[in-house]
């Protein structure tokens, strides 16, 4: 049962939102208008908002010299690659540190999350020596394997926070009904947990998405992703405001469409869970 | 699920499309214009050497010295050309992680480099890396700005008189700055323009004996000058301005002068980028009457790993980049303001690029006042004129390039800063064992 | 009541991820524990051997170092505060009926789209840049002088856009954990007439304690090795005002190209990170369990 909403209540919310979702969209719509400036008009004062003359120009130059789809390709499978890897290895782990809990299970997942804290540009050169040496330099093995690794501590703690969130009288109640521990984790927890798996994805898709010291260092051509995509736009000699914010803004589309996609699945997940 | 499956197969079959028949070479260059151009006229290269294909490695400086140095160093072998700058040069071919190029065809005409350029890139007389562009860095400055306080800019002006000017022109209610530099801490950023500028003042990194020179009085007298200079004519935010802030502020008509790389002139007379285009004059980089100008060199150029399979390949993509012939097919094809500047005598030669190009002269005779051996008036132990080509210097050049920033934006004082930049030079020396 | 079975069940499944992450850590931290006894330089290879802490000696003597430490927990603790904060606020708003809801979520998730590298570039040229900036140009409308953030306030203009960066984690995460939040809870507490604030700190937050916990321990890990931004927007100036333990040895490995020196500040940057972690576990710790 819905609650009652008054008028009043939406219209504030409504406003208040619309505002602060603004204000903070605000840099990137403010790139995104700058992806279609001339680059004398993109840091022309006053700013112009609206009534400048709007150009592709740099859209089209940004096509004719890379290959966007040959990098977004990249991205998209480095980045679902090892989110899909880890969420394999991590589901399981998450779910028996969940519901098994032992003394050690709290000392574990924080050892787990401080193997991530060793700087990445402190460990740049062992680990460029290793993959030379196993030939998985440009490689998208090599990169989703590093980046699952990276990725898999935060993989694990968000699942574990989430399914800690389930009630557990529910899998007793499960239990009880004679249900498999297989049969548990698919039809009575996987449910469950849904948005939690769903929100966790987005995120580690982000991040891989966005990662861009290691397939910067460890890529060259065949396995290069949209960061390195990126790094050929930002800070050449001579004005590059426009043509970076284009690049950008193709960057970030497909993820966005993610973005858009994934909030209307937490969303839907989330009155599955409800549902009790 | 099936959305990941669908991507997965996609990669896939992109993946087994690309035939490897041709040779490949890889090459690692810097996203700056004009090696975007020479990316773009690479069908002209295949058509004449069938059998070689190419691809690019393109990315901002950083990203690109970071990679093709780790790679080179641990002979990952992942690139077969690479652009490298006057810095890297002499360090790596005395390392032997360089192919000397001696076969770049009798065509080539290595005596029509330009000397300065050709000095800096070779060792005991045999060239490491062939230039593609070369710089060295002037004065620009706003013509219509100058009239109208009652100025001339002489062709080689002092920094009293640049000192001077940039005070009458400043109008900072209007937004008018007098003078622009570079301010942001780096090796590459405020440190090229400051090395370069002290060299004019007399001073030196390091005597002959590697002793730092920070407490010496040339170094403060440089780098007071500076930082009066900018306190009084400077824009505001100057201590994180670099040369793409100094460009946008040039451009938009907010400085007198700018003292900057000499590539930037083809910017600031570029009518599409620039709102001052036609009122950009250029003048040789200051200097303090001792005879010598607060200009650098540099080149970006082409070289081959050592332990590359594919040399021969690699030096005929060189011998065609760098090449008369490649001048001739921009400058056929985008315009002779376009070619890349720079390398060889012929060009400034050229009376269509002369024409072409208003700055050619003062970027001719700013890289021929540039002397990586002799950089300065003293003696030094080292090569290179906006830096000391040793390895230590990136790290080094970083560190003090960050106290100076700090007397720049007023947090430290000249002589603090001075002072600490002495001991941090000091300190990295004697680990580095040059100081015994 | 765990069983015997699900316990030994619960092992083999742990196993996987703790093998992995455990070859991940040891093989790459031993590789950087050896180096970090060595002199070894890059760019000047052959010259290797072995002298002890000298490397340890001098990254922390390093007059840096202090500023360094100081700067890293300046910045982590400011950001940490501001997404806390800020992102339990924006999930509460989010979890308002808001009429277009999915459009301003994907708005207030997009700052995290962006490259690190990207959204230092933009804000500092774009919004930023006193003279070209927008922020300048508002500040001029207002008839107020441009703020000179680089210069003036350069830690803070880092933070703010760090902040901007992480806000949409922390709001994500405190969302979806609100979105958990009994319905019927709410109602009855509607019904009770409990005032907003005092449910507020009596139900909403407790409830979101676990979920703070793991946007403060996840984020900490990524904020203790920000550097990109640093290195885009001030090269670590002016002075020492905006350089960290990780731009310390960005600079040693990517500048110097000294492996041991860098291994050294890798392994201090690994120490030091485990003191926050311990000292964040005792603060906050304690919501990992029941």
């Amino acid at each position: 049962m819905a609650r009652r909403i008054s008028t009043t209540h939406r219209v504030t919310a409504t406003a208040a939102g619309w505002l602060v979702g603004f204000l903070i969209f605000f840099p990137i719509l403010w790139m995104v208008l700058t992806s279609f400036k001339t680059e004398l008009d993109a840091f022309s004062t006053p700013p112009q908002f609206l009534f400048f003359h709007w150009t592709t120009e740099n859209y089209a130059i940004v096509q004719e010299r890379s290959n966007y789809l040959h990098h977004a390709m990249n991205s998209i499978i480095l980045a679902f690659g090892s989110t899909a890897v880890a969420l394999v290895v991590a589901i399981p782990a998450a779910w028996s540190m969940a519901f098994a809990p032992t003394k050690r299970t709290r000392d574990t997942l924080l050892w787990m999350l401080s193997t991530k804290m060793m700087p990445p540009v402190g460990v740049l050169v062992p680990i460029y020596l290793l993959f030379r040496d196993g030939g998985l330099l440009d490689t998208h093995i090599g990169l989703i394997m590093v980046e699952f690794l990276a990725n898999l501590p935060i993989v694990v703690w968000m699942l574990y926070t989430y399914f800690k969130e389930i009630p557990k009288d529910i899998l007793e109640a499960a239990r009880m009904d004679g249900a498999t521990i297989g049969k548990e984790l698919i039809f009575v927890l996987a449910p469950m947990a849904v948005p939690g798996i769903a929100s966790t994805v987005l995120l580690n898709v982000i991040l891989a998405w966005n990662e861009a010291f290691w397939t910067l260092n460890l890529t060259t051509v065949d396995a290069a992703p949209l960061t390195t995509f990126i790094a050929s736009y930002s800070s050449p000699e001579g004005l590059f405001w426009a043509k970076l914010s284009a690049a950008s803004t193709l960057a970030i589309a497909p993820i966005l469409v993610l973005g858009w996609f994934s909030q209307k699945q937490l969303v839907r997940g989330l009155t599955f869970g409800a549902v009790k | 699920m099936r959305i990941l499956y669908g991507a997965l197969l996609g990669a896939a079959s992109l993946l087994a499309v690309a035939p490897a028949q041709a040779e490949k070479l890889t090459i690692a260059t810097v996203n700056n214009g004009d090696m975007i151009r020479m990316q773009g006229l690479t069908e002209d290269f295949k058509a004449k050497n069938p059998g070689i294909d190419v691809e690019w490695v393109t990315l901002e400086e950083n990203a690109l010295r970071q990679k093709v140095t780790t790679d080179i160093a641990t002979k990952g072998g992942q690139f077969d050309v690479l652009t490298i700058g006057t810095y890297e040069v002499p360090i790596w071919a005395k390392k032997g992680w360089l192919v000397p190029l001696d076969n770049l065809g009798a065509d080539y005409d290595v005596d029509d480099l330009l000397p300065a350029i050709r000095s800096g890139l070779s060792l005991d007389g045999k060239l490491y890396a062939a230039p593609f562009y070369g710089e060295s860095s002037m004065v620009m400055y706003r013509k219509d700005l100058f009239e109208k306080a009652g100025l001339t800019m002489p062709d080689s002006p002092t920094w009293d008189f640049i000192a001077d000017a940039a005070k009458k022109i400043t109008d900072k209610p209007g937004e008018v700055y007098g003078i622009c530099l570079r301010g942001k801490a780096g090796w590459g950023e405020n440190m090229a323009f400051l090395t370069a500028m002290s060299n004019s003042f007399g001073a030196r990194w390091f005597d002959e004996q590697w002793k730092p020179q920070f407490d010496q009085p040339e170094w403060k007298d440089t780098l007071s000058f500076y930082v009066d200079l900018m306190k009084d004519a400077g824009p505001p935010g100057a201590s994180s301005n670099g040369f793409n802030e100094n460009l946008a502020l040039f451009n938009s008509g907010k400085c007198g002068m700018w003292i900057d790389a000499t590539v930037a002139a083809s910017f600031v007379t570029n009518p599409k980028d620039s709102k001052v285009a036609d009122k950009v004059g250029f003048a040789l980089a200051p200097n303090k009457g001792l005879g010598k100008n607060a200009n650098w060199l540099w080149a970006w150029s082409l070289a081959v790993p050592a332990g590359s399979k594919k040399t021969e390949a690699a030096e005929k993509f060189i011998a065609w980049a760098t090449s008369k012939g490649y001048l001739d097919l921009v400058a056929a094809k985008e315009g002779w303001a376009n070619v890349p500047p720079g390398t060889r005598s012929s060009l400034y030669a050229n009376p269509e690029y002369q024409k072409a190009a208003p700055f050619a002269k003062m970027t001719l005779d700013s890289i021929n006042s540039a002397d990586p051996t002799h950089p300065t008036v003293k003696p030094v132990p080292y090569v290179g004129v906006q830096f000391v080509a040793i390895p230590e210097f990136q790290g080094l050049g970083t560190t003090v390039g960050q106290l100076f920033s700090a007397a720049l934006a007023g947090s430290s004082t000249v002589d603090q800063a001075l002072a600490s930049a002495q001991q941090a030079s000091t300190r990295e020396m004697t680990k580095a064992g040059y100081i015994k | 009541m765990a069983t015997q079975q699900t316990r030994t069940l619960g092992r083999v499944l742990l196993a996987p991820s703790v093998i992995l992450l455990f070859l991940w850590m040891i093989v790459p931290l031993g590789m950087t524990i050896w180096f970090s006894l060595l002199r070894y330089n890059l760019l000047d290879p052959g010259t290797e051997s072995f002298v002890g802490l000298l490397n340890y000696q001098y990254f922390l003597t390093d007059p840096a170092f202090f500023a360094a430490l100081a700067n890293t927990l300046i910045l982590v603790g400011s950001v940490l505060a501001i997404t806390v904060i800020g992102g339990i606020l924006i999930a509460l708003l989010m979890d308002q009926p808001i009429f277009g809801r999915g459009i301003v979520r994907l708005m207030v998730i997009a700052p995290f789209f962006v490259m690190p590298t990207v959204s230092a570039l933009v804000w500092k040229n774009l919004l930023m840049h006193p003279v070209s900036g927008l922020f300048a140009w508002v500040a001029g409308l207002l008839g107020l002088p441009a703020i000179d953030w680089f210069t003036n306030w350069p830690l803070l203009s880092i933070i703010l856009i760090v902040a901007w960066q992480w806000l949409p984690f922390a709001t994500l995460i405190l969302l979806t954990a609100l979105q958990s939040f009994d319905e019927e809870q709410k109602e009855a507490a509607e019904m009770d007439g409990t005032p907003a604030i005092s449910f507020f700190f009596l139900l909403v937050l407790p409830h979101l304690a676990r979920a703070i916990t793991v946007v403060i321990l996840i984020e900490t890990i990524f904020l203790l090795s920000v550097f990109a931004e640093i290195l885009v927007t001030t090269g670590g100036g002016p002075g020492l005002a905006t350089t960290n333990i990780a731009f310390l040895v960005y600079a040693q490995a990517l500048l110097q190209y000294d492996v041991g020196g860098a291994s050294a500040g890798g392994i201090v940057a690994v120490v030091l990170a485990n003191i926050v972690a311990i000292f964040l576990v005792r603060l906050v710790g304690k919501n990992l369990d029941a």
